[in-house]
């Protein structure tokens, strides 16, 4: 059963398409990752389903809901998590749960019914009286995943949720993502540029490149179309031609310091591609990441960090606020 | 209505905020006492308006002042709240666009007739130790005052939330408001009879919204005034009530 159904979505910004007629469907119960560069077009594509941004043409159904006509019903079907800190810091835990609590209109004891269960879910119920300014990065982005689960949305959206976290944390958030998949069932959409947390976590991804989808399918799949090995070569004076026209080899890409062959198997495959590239530096086979996938369809590495800010750099800021 | 307690929620968190920033309540306090005391006291020996001491003359002028400084510029707020992602939070939970506005609206109006209270009743503290004379701190006249100050508020919040949500920097909101504020100030008759001011700035003074309240509180306090006081409600009246309907059009055109 599908629960996302993306039509023709495209959004302008003046002269820039950030989102390019993309069509998508996402069903029930999976977890979904658009997985992308920044400036991709992920960020834009959650707002728009969110319908915090409205679309340039296209539409999207969400929960069934009409992101354009009936933005009211696809609110309340949703959770989200945001890229940057969105907790209030001058209020404590609890008080940032109470507040969301009454944004969705929950009378008081549903609420505090469920702001036990969410924290007790982010391991926070010992910290729920501390103002949030006094948690770190990890603790915030995990009292705003509670938040986000609060009133049990259908589907929860997590923009980038582990930007900028420490790699513990980051493992403990990982952990809360998979539980709530599976005890849950809860529909889970993930936005990152981390190679790792969308090989991790999705059932399926698509690879988001200037506003267009450039793949879709699993982890797995997209790493067994692609083939299974690279075989990285240092060599002076490399001939593509060398390599030409041989049915075991899916992708060849020349950087500054060396080429990555893309083959089926390198172990039946290592011998003759050296004997064909002459004499060479060094050579290294490795299986297949999900990251060559990424370049294969983007042409280029995806850049880590983030040149806007990190999401730490954000909190800091909020924090300068008063 | 089923976005009441979210209008609760966005109340409740500009309180409990403004509750816990103990330095704006200072300064919220601290300032105006110091335009009162040296504004007023020095050229209080020299300047008597209307027959009443200098000091008496602007205390209401200081209450606007106040009201003017800290409603607009709550609008600011909203762009610390944009900077982070907290006001997405606010527009992606199932409240209308208008509630959320309402919500902001009697946040921000709290925190500034908070500040109003407490210079009400510093000058009713200096009328009693005799620095202030010929107020009239009476039921009626504090009922009156506290109403003027309630209808100017709502209006003030709104400019303010209106800039506030067009606006991406502190610093862009900031330059914006302040080239409303000081002219609303100086022409408003808070510091000085309107009639002292060159002929050709009669219409702005008219247009100033802040006049009326200026008249309508000094008119109430001192029974010093030029307008009929039903007038001066009703000019600021129709000016809150229109910066809450451009307000509201405003948070649903919202930029993020």
């Amino acid at each position: 059963m599908q629960i996302i159904e993306i039509k023709n979505l495209t959004k302008k910004f003046g002269k820039l398409t950030a989102v390019d007629s993309l069509d998508l469907t996402i069903e029930k119960g999976e977890v979904f990752g658009l997985l992308g560069p920044n400036g991709a077009g992920k960020s834009t594509t959650l707002l728009m389903l969110t319908t915090l941004i409205p679309p340039t043409s296209g539409t999207a159904l969400v929960n069934n809901f009409d992101i354009i006509r009936e933005p009211d019903r696809v609110r309340k079907s949703i959770g989200i998590v945001f890229q940057d800190p969105s907790s209030d810091e001058m209020l404590t835990g609890y008080e940032n749960l109470k507040l969301h609590g009454l944004l969705y209109d929950m009378d008081s004891a549903l609420r505090e019914e469920r702001i036990a269960e969410v924290l007790r879910l982010v391991d926070l119920t010992a910290r729920k009286d501390d103002m949030v300014k006094k948690y770190s990065g990890g603790m915030r982005r995990r009292l705003e995943i509670a938040r986000g689960l609060m009133h049990h949305p259908e589907i929860l959206f997590l923009d980038e949720p582990t930007l900028g976290l420490d790699p513990q944390t980051r493992e403990h958030i990982w952990e809360y993502i998979k539980k709530l998949s599976t005890e849950k069932k809860i529909t889970i959409i993930i936005t990152t540029h981390y190679m790792d947390e969308a090989d991790r976590l999705c059932n399926r991804l698509a690879i988001i490149d200037r506003g267009k989808i450039a793949a879709l399918g699993s982890p797995d799949q997209l790493k067994k179309d692609l083939g299974g090995d690279i075989i990285r070569i240092r060599i002076k004076n490399f001939n593509r031609e060398s390599l030409a026209g041989l049915d075991y080899i899916n992708d060849i890409q020349t950087d500054d310091e060396g080429v990555s062959v893309t083959v089926r198997d390198a172990s039946l495959h290592l011998q003759d591609v050296l004997s064909r590239t002459g004499p060479v530096e060094s050579v290294e086979v490795r299986p297949l990441t999900l990251e060559d996938v990424f370049i294969h369809y983007t042409g280029r590495a995806i850049r880590e960090g983030a040149p806007e800010g990190g999401w730490a750099e954000k909190a800091m800021q909020a924090r300068l606020r008063k | 209505m089923s976005d009441l307690k979210g209008i609760y929620a966005l109340w409740y968190r500009e309180f409990k905020v403004f509750q816990r920033e103990r330095s704006r309540i200072v300064a919220s306090i601290i300032n105006p006492i110091l335009w009162l005391l040296i504004i007023g006291g020095g050229l209080g020996s020299v300047l008597s308006f209307g027959g009443v001491d200098y000091l008496t003359f602007l205390y209401p002028g200081i209450l606007v002042q106040s009201l003017l400084f800290s409603a607009v510029f709550f609008g600011v707020y909203i762009v610390w709240d944009k900077k982070i992602d907290f006001l997405k939070e606010v527009l992606v939970s199932p409240m209308s666009r208008t509630s959320i506005f309402i919500g902001k609206v009697l946040g921000g109006s709290t925190d500034t007739l908070l500040q109003s209270a407490i210079l009400l009743v510093i000058g009713y503290a200096f009328t009693v130790t005799g620095v202030l004379t010929g107020i009239t701190f009476s039921v009626v006249s504090v009922v009156i005052a506290c109403i003027f100050l309630f209808v100017t508020t709502v209006g003030l919040v709104s400019i303010g939330l209106i800039i506030g949500s067009q606006m991406e920097s502190p610093e862009g909101f900031q330059l914006i408001s302040s080239f409303l504020i000081f002219p609303m100030f100086f022409l408003s008759g808070a510091l000085f009879p309107i009639e002292n001011l060159p002929g050709w700035l009669t219409p702005f003074v008219l247009l100033n919204p802040a006049t009326y309240t200026v008249d309508g509180l000094r008119g109430t306090l001192i029974g010093l005034h030029r307008f009929n006081l039903g007038v001066d409600l009703l000019v600021i009246s129709i000016f809150s009530l229109a910066m809450i309907l451009i307000g509201t059009y405003a948070f649903r055109k919202i930029k993020l």
